[in-house]
């Protein structure tokens, strides 16, 4: 789960990590009174689930309290649009005001699980402030990795040795390695998949302070944060897929016209694969699970078709331990639900095959039988034009 | 020969009175594997279809010498029941619970790999050797007998390129569905070691996905130790980056994971690689026609 910088910065400090005075506003009149508060030379930050806010004109500075006011009055409720979220852009709800902090130099820390070595790994850099994939592309060598065994955590000695990679010697070093600590410590009792500070900021004064922060969150472990789970934006998220995280299925929204409906994650990816090959398009990544409902297939088909671009359907369904008599069962009582008129293509294989596609044709609806996944393909994609 | 199961293994289930655990159990004893113990805390003592229950993973090993385990208890219980295992010494765990916390694997894994138990999963369908021994999901009827290792990342996908091998009349060896997680047990390169060590084993077939480096991995150890030919597939060339493709682990970061480089990498390693799951039985059959 993906959370806004402000929310991200609340749980940095409440672990000790510093970061600018600052308050979250929906309103340009609050904004007014924040600058006020925190002495009229702010930042305004666009507060939006996506990065590259800066080069899309989602960061801006003012000098007083009316020039935020302002900025946030043409800034809430435009659409930004940046490298990370599509040409389509993301509505801009609420902004966060601090305070401006003069730069001296800029770093990089971030904390993820390495897939690799299985073990959280930090990631610090003295090239803070830019993309650091391009960083670790361009300048391999200012990029350090020290990684951590989960059972003991990050250890003084490893937070050390980074802090003097960065150079943060002298009287720096016991305030680095602190925040280094905090940080392994919201990453670790937050349960995240990705903590990162870009840049860390220090300051004129000497002061280190987290600019700007990402935290993600491992959704498997929302259970057990309750008070996390109240940071979830729905107005951040896809209406269709709020909607089929709810119906316990997967569901990505595409910009395609052939909905997809399959049983398995990767078979799923490899349907929208082969729509591709076969010369079209797919509208959804739609993954029913491994044990769905005659119940659960028929909603997740109502929610693929009230998706408008929807022309035509490919069902794709390798029944092991989901019977193919109940999935033809769920897409029929789904069709007369829905009365589409839709062109649907279903692919069936496996337990209870003969009866599943003998349902479909007695149906009454104009269901194409395909066999295997290729004809399938190219039968949809005729369908579709 | 197989690996990792064959008829003398015995088999436990972790959480057989659930309702996933008892459907599963019911259908690899009706397969032939040889379940010979149940666990359920609270339940020991009881049977289940004529099978013992016990409360624990240590009594089960002590009163029927279980060689392999099965675990289908919820995700938020998934790491004990894993590490549960491996502290009775279980040689192979299979792990099907899909959602255990990233962060639960790494520090269950610190551990596993200490152990001398080898773990499966989780996230993942199990693993069968057809016609001797069945430790997962995978419905057993579209799986024959034969000489070809398959191992995945996924589950359906597996079903769809067994069913190519085994309509051509292609049967296997042993398949492996590894998980669709970040962090995993077993990779492809464990995989693929197993497979080059089974004289049984006489080609194999690798099934991916975008997302992680394993792929690469299994590209440079195949490149650089495989004798035996490989067709391989990779899932999601049109997943856009970025989001999380159903499989936890399915996400493509950073540029980093995608189809495209994993599919050349595998190439250049000298894997016959298909652009359909429909064509990877008819690539298998052209390799083992040649060799």
């Amino acid at each position: 789960m993906n959370i806004h910088e402000y929310q991200a910065k609340q749980i940095l400090a409440r672990f000790g990590v510093p970061v600018p005075r600052g308050e979250s506003a929906s309103n340009p009149y609050e904004v007014y009174d924040i600058a006020a508060r925190l002495g009229g030379k702010v930042a305004v930050k666009a507060q939006i689930h996506a990065g590259g806010r800066g080069k899309g004109g989602g960061i801006k500075l003012a000098a007083s309290p009316e020039e935020a006011e302002e900025i946030a009055r043409a800034m809430i409720g435009m659409t930004l649009v940046t490298r990370q979220t599509g040409s389509a852009g993301r509505v801009v709800r609420r902004v966060l005001v601090e305070e401006a902090l003069p730069i001296k130099k800029e770093f990089y820390l971030g904390i993820l699980v390495d897939r690799a070595s299985r073990r959280p790994v930090i990631v610090a850099s003295p090239a803070g402030g830019m993309d650091i994939e391009q960083v670790a592309a361009e300048t391999p060598g200012l990029i350090f990795r020290e990684f951590v065994d989960p059972r003991v955590g990050l250890q003084p000695y490893a937070r050390k040795k980074l802090a003097f990679h960065l150079g943060l010697a002298g009287s720096l070093l016991s305030e680095t390695t602190r925040i280094l600590g905090a940080l392994y410590r919201v990453f670790e009792e937050n349960d995240a998949s990705l903590v990162e500070i870009n840049p860390l900021l220090l300051t004129e004064s000497g002061a280190l302070c987290a600019l700007d922060a990402k935290i993600v969150l491992d959704d498997n472990a929302l259970y057990r944060h309750r008070e996390l789970q109240a940071l979830r934006d729905f107005e951040e998220e896809e209406p269709l897929e709020i909607q089929a995280s709810r119906l316990g299925v997967n569901y990505i929204r595409l910009d395609g016209n052939i909905g997809c409906m399959v049983n398995g994650a990767g078979l799923a990816m490899a349907t929208m694969d082969i729509i591709k090959i076969a010369g079209g398009n797919p509208a959804n990544f739609l993954d029913i699970g491994g044990g769905a409902s005659s119940d659960q297939i028929r909603n997740a088909f109502r929610l693929l078709l009230s998706d408008a671009n929807v022309k035509t359907v490919l069902i794709n369904i390798f029944g092991g331990i989901v019977r193919c008599d109940l999935v033809a069962q769920g897409v029929v009582e789904a069709m007369r639900e829905v009365e589409a008129a839709i062109p649907v293509v279903v692919r069936l294989e496996g337990t209870n095959v003969e009866e599943g596609r003998r349902m479909l044709l007695d149906s009454g609806f104009a269901f194409t039988v395909a066999d295997g996944m290729k004809d399938a393909a190219e039968k949809v994609v005729a369908l579709a034009g | 020969m197989t690996i990792l199961l064959d008829e003398n293994t015995r088999l436990a289930v972790q959480g057989i009175t659930g309702r996933e655990g008892s459907f599963h159990a019911r259908q690899c004893l009706e397969y032939g594997t040889k379940v010979v113990a149940g666990i359920t805390p609270g339940k020991g003592g009881t049977k289940f279809d004529g099978i013992p229950v016990f409360n624990t993973v240590e009594e089960a090993v002590a009163a029927e010498g279980v060689t392999a385990t099965l675990i289908f208890v919820p995700a938020a219980y998934g790491a004990d029941a894993i590490l549960e295992a491996a502290a009775a010494a279980v040689p192979l765990i299979i792990c099907i619970t899909e959602g255990i916390p990233t962060l639960d694997m790494t520090r269950a894994m610190a551990l596993i790999t200490e152990s001398g138990s080898r773990l499966i999963g989780p996230n993942c369908p199990g693993v069968i050797s057809p016609g001797k021994c069945k430790a997962g999901i995978m419905p057993g009827g579209i799986f024959r007998e034969g000489h070809v290792g398959v191992v995945s990342r996924s589950g359906t996908l597996t079903y769809e390129a067994v069913n190519e091998l085994s309509l051509r009349g292609i049967g296997q060896s042993t398949c492996i569905g590894i998980g669709g997680d970040p962090v995993i047990g077993t990779r492809f390169v464990d995989a693929l070691e197993l497979f080059e060590g089974d004289p049984d084993t006489h080609a194999v077939v690798l099934v991916g996905e975008i997302g992680g480096t394993d792929e690469e991995e299994a590209a440079r150890y195949i490149r650089e130790k495989m004798t035996k030919p490989v067709v391989g597939f990779i899932a999601g060339r049109t997943a856009p980056p970025g989001r999380r493709m159903g499989h936890a682990g399915a996400i493509v970061s950073g540029g980093k994971g995608t189809a495209a480089e994993k599919m050349e990498m595998l190439e250049q390693s000298g894997v016959r690689v298909v652009s359909s799951p429909t064509d990877i039985g008819a690539a298998m059959a052209q390799l083992l026609n040649a060799s």
